[in-house]
């Protein structure tokens, strides 16, 4: 236990831990003022300028098309008839259907409908910072020597390296769970103030805790691969080089020859697209190049759903892999 | 007397593309209790790595150890709260104030947190504990080094080139400080190349050659073993020294040159000399011997001694024991 604080407190007083913390809540802060100010409460005046628009806008469009009309008309037997439609057939005229005043209301906040996007958007931005900060917190002990040191006072090197892990992934935990239901009260009461909430039923609720759910599962394997790559190379740029090297290769290089081989659903070799199947429960992909016709829809193209079991596999495959590679090395190799 | 570190047949083998390296090939060591032993040997002669493979830090290829009576590395996280180590240069993480440092050194060995202030008064960091790592010295950085190692209070203290970075006052303060520990009960093992250093407040030594013992003992007994080999030749003045070192040389003497006089380091029969060069009818106007100094033992064991006009690599070094009576002459 003794070692598990000492971890802890390591972790919490290092500079990089705090500065990645700042600037995280910086941004989370700055992206809810922005739904802030960028929503509003459709009420009975929102609804009224809204109405009052289409209704203006359809009459300006219906106005238009009546002086089309009549200038088509005039034209007709002379040159300017071919700018017009042939005998003035075709031309629409606007309905008040075209102008809906729904289309005019300000963007509204619809918690149970915009939510969802926020948990992502929470989820990946921890999962960065646990991503670096778990590099550096075993990098940084590896390239300053400080591993060496704590391992002449704690020669159990797997108690070491598992304790640290330990420390940073309770760290993260508690970090995302108070981080996710701040969040959540926060967007609630934008919700409130400049949009609405009175969709969400307990389903709903339910639905949205789940999410955040799998949105610690992904910044806890975050932390636990960028903390696993920087223990195998025994510094901090090993994870990020690695995570460097595999969006070069993977999301641009491995993208670009499978799209230009026509490989039938490339988009299944991209990190983000499981990363939003585990998230959004799942994601559907098509290819385009196929058709599977029928006589009542027509052309259909193949498609393929990734659910998030498949994605919660791919990432448990992960986890393991890379956390029992870096034991395996902390356990056999020599500290030099 | 109990033996506080025991070492016997030490092998540690590196492997790589360019082939075999054998950094301890079969390497001996016994410190007694109480004593503050030298641990002495040429870069690379595989010091740091038989310190490091005693702390548990590389795996060995062969050989026991055991610390305290206890063999290690099987029951190091049992005696790892007795022993107090840095090895080679002081690492710490630099953002991190000295306290701050220790207090989790403390934390993760569990020791009392009194230690830290304790400590840090004792090796003189009292009003820099504040202060980040990385604004400090490296004689500063040593002086927390030692202070870590001390933390625990351990029975065995290990101690890699402790002087490294330390102005002269502190290398004082250091050797007393080692004397006091000695004599408070704790064992310490200093490596060090300061041999002047290590002749002043060590017990005993150990000399390390190519991973290989090549001397141990009191440092009297080392010192005694080697005295009567060396002798001071001085030549009539006008004499050209050089016929004179060249021709002893061809009969096998190691010579060193000095400024106006030459030695002769493996002269085990000094009337030797006198016979070659007068046969010459070069004449000795002194022929002194040498009492030896550790640097000078240390030197011939390890075949280290500069030579006039080579350029000694690193790995150059005597590899078997070096004779412990006679030499040439004799």
């Amino acid at each position: 236990m003794s070692l598990y604080s000492a971890e802890t407190r390591r972790l919490t007083k290092r500079r990089f831990t705090k500065l990645f913390l700042l600037g995280v809540t910086l941004i989370l802060a700055a992206v809810a003022a922005g739904m802030f100010f960028t929503n509003e409460k459709a009420g009975p005046a929102q609804i009224a300028s809204a109405q009052a628009q289409a209704q203006q806008d359809y009459q300006r469009s219906l106005e238009q098309f009546q002086r089309d009309q009549a200038a088509c008309q005039a034209a007709q037997g002379t040159a300017q008839a071919s700018n017009w439609p042939p005998g003035c057939e075709g031309m629409i005229e606007p309905t008040a259907e075209d102008f809906q005043a729904q289309w005019y209301m300000p963007p509204t906040f619809d918690f149970r409908e915009s939510f969802p996007d926020m948990v992502t958007t929470l989820a990946a931005l921890l999962a960065m910072v646990a991503f670096i900060v778990g590099a550096s917190f075993v990098g940084a002990e590896w390239s300053s020597g400080g591993m060496m040191n704590l391992l002449l006072w704690r020669p159990q090197r797997l108690r070491v390296l598992g304790t640290k892990l330990a420390a940073l992934l309770v760290f993260f935990t508690a970090l995302t769970v108070v981080f996710s239901a701040v969040w959540t009260g926060l967007f609630y009461l934008i919700a409130q103030a400049r949009g609405s909430s009175e969709s969400m039923t307990s389903g709903a609720w339910q639905s949205i805790a789940l999410m955040e759910l799998r949105g610690l599962a992904l910044v806890i394997v975050a932390g636990a691969v960028g903390f696993g790559l920087a223990s195998l190379g025994r510094h901090t740029a090993m994870a990020l080089g690695v995570t460097i090297g595999a969006v070069i290769v993977f999301q641009f290089g491995l993208g670009t020859v499978l799209s230009l081989a026509s490989v039938k659903f490339a988009e299944a070799y991209l990190i983000p697209v499981w990363m939003i199947a585990w998230m959004d429960k799942e994601v559907k992909i098509e290819d385009y190049n196929s058709c599977d016709f029928s006589s009542a829809s027509g052309c259909v193209p193949d498609s393929l759903t990734l659910t998030w079991p498949m994605a919660g596999g791919v990432l448990a495959a992960v986890f393991v892999v890379i956390v029992v590679a870096s034991m395996w090395t902390m356990r056999s190799r020599d500290v030099t | 007397m109990t033996a506080v570190l025991e070492i016997a047949g030490l092998q540690k083998t590196y492997r790589s593309r360019k082939g075999v390296r054998r950094a301890l090939d079969g390497f001996d060591m016994t410190v007694e209790a109480g004593q503050v032993h030298g641990f002495l040997g040429p870069n690379g002669s595989g010091k740091t790595t038989t310190l490091r493979t005693l702390l548990g830090l590389i795996r060995p290829n062969g050989g026991r150890m055991a610390i305290l009576g206890r063999e290690v590395p099987a029951s190091l996280p049992e005696v790892a709260g007795q022993v107090g180590a840095i090895v080679e240069s002081p690492q710490f993480f630099g953002n991190f104030t000295a306290q701050d440092t220790l207090s989790l050194l403390a934390d993760a060995g569990g020791v009392r947190k009194e230690r830290v202030v304790a400590v840090l008064e004792l090796v003189g960091l009292r009003d820099r504990a504040k202060d980040r790592v990385k604004t400090y010295s490296l004689g500063m950085k040593q002086r927390l080094a030692v202070a870590s190692a001390l933390l625990k209070e351990p029975k065995l203290l290990i101690l890699d080139e402790p002087a490294n970075g330390l102005d002269p006052g502190g290398i004082r303060e250091m050797r007393t400080l080692m004397r006091n520990l000695a004599e408070s009960g704790m064992t310490v093992v200093l490596s060090s190349h300061i041999l002047g250093e290590i002749q002043l407040i060590c017990d005993s030594v150990t000399i390390i050659s190519a991973g290989r013992r090549v001397a141990a003992g009191s440092v009297a007994d080392v010192l005694k073993t080697h005295t009567s080999l060396s002798v001071k030749v001085a030549l009539e003045p006008g004499v050209d020294m050089r016929n004179a070192i060249e021709l002893l040389r061809a009969n096998g003497a190691q010579v060193t040159v000095e400024h106006d006089h030459f030695t002769v380091g493996n002269a085990g029969n000094p009337a030797q000399i006198t016979r070659i060069l007068a046969e010459r009818e070069i004449y000795v106007s002194e022929l002194t011997p040498m009492s030896a100094d550790l640097e000078s033992v240390f030197l011939e064991l390890t075949g280290t001694a500069p030579v006039e006009g080579q350029n000694r690599q690193v790995d150059q070094s005597a590899a078997a024991p070096a004779p412990a009576s006679g030499g040439w002459g004799q």
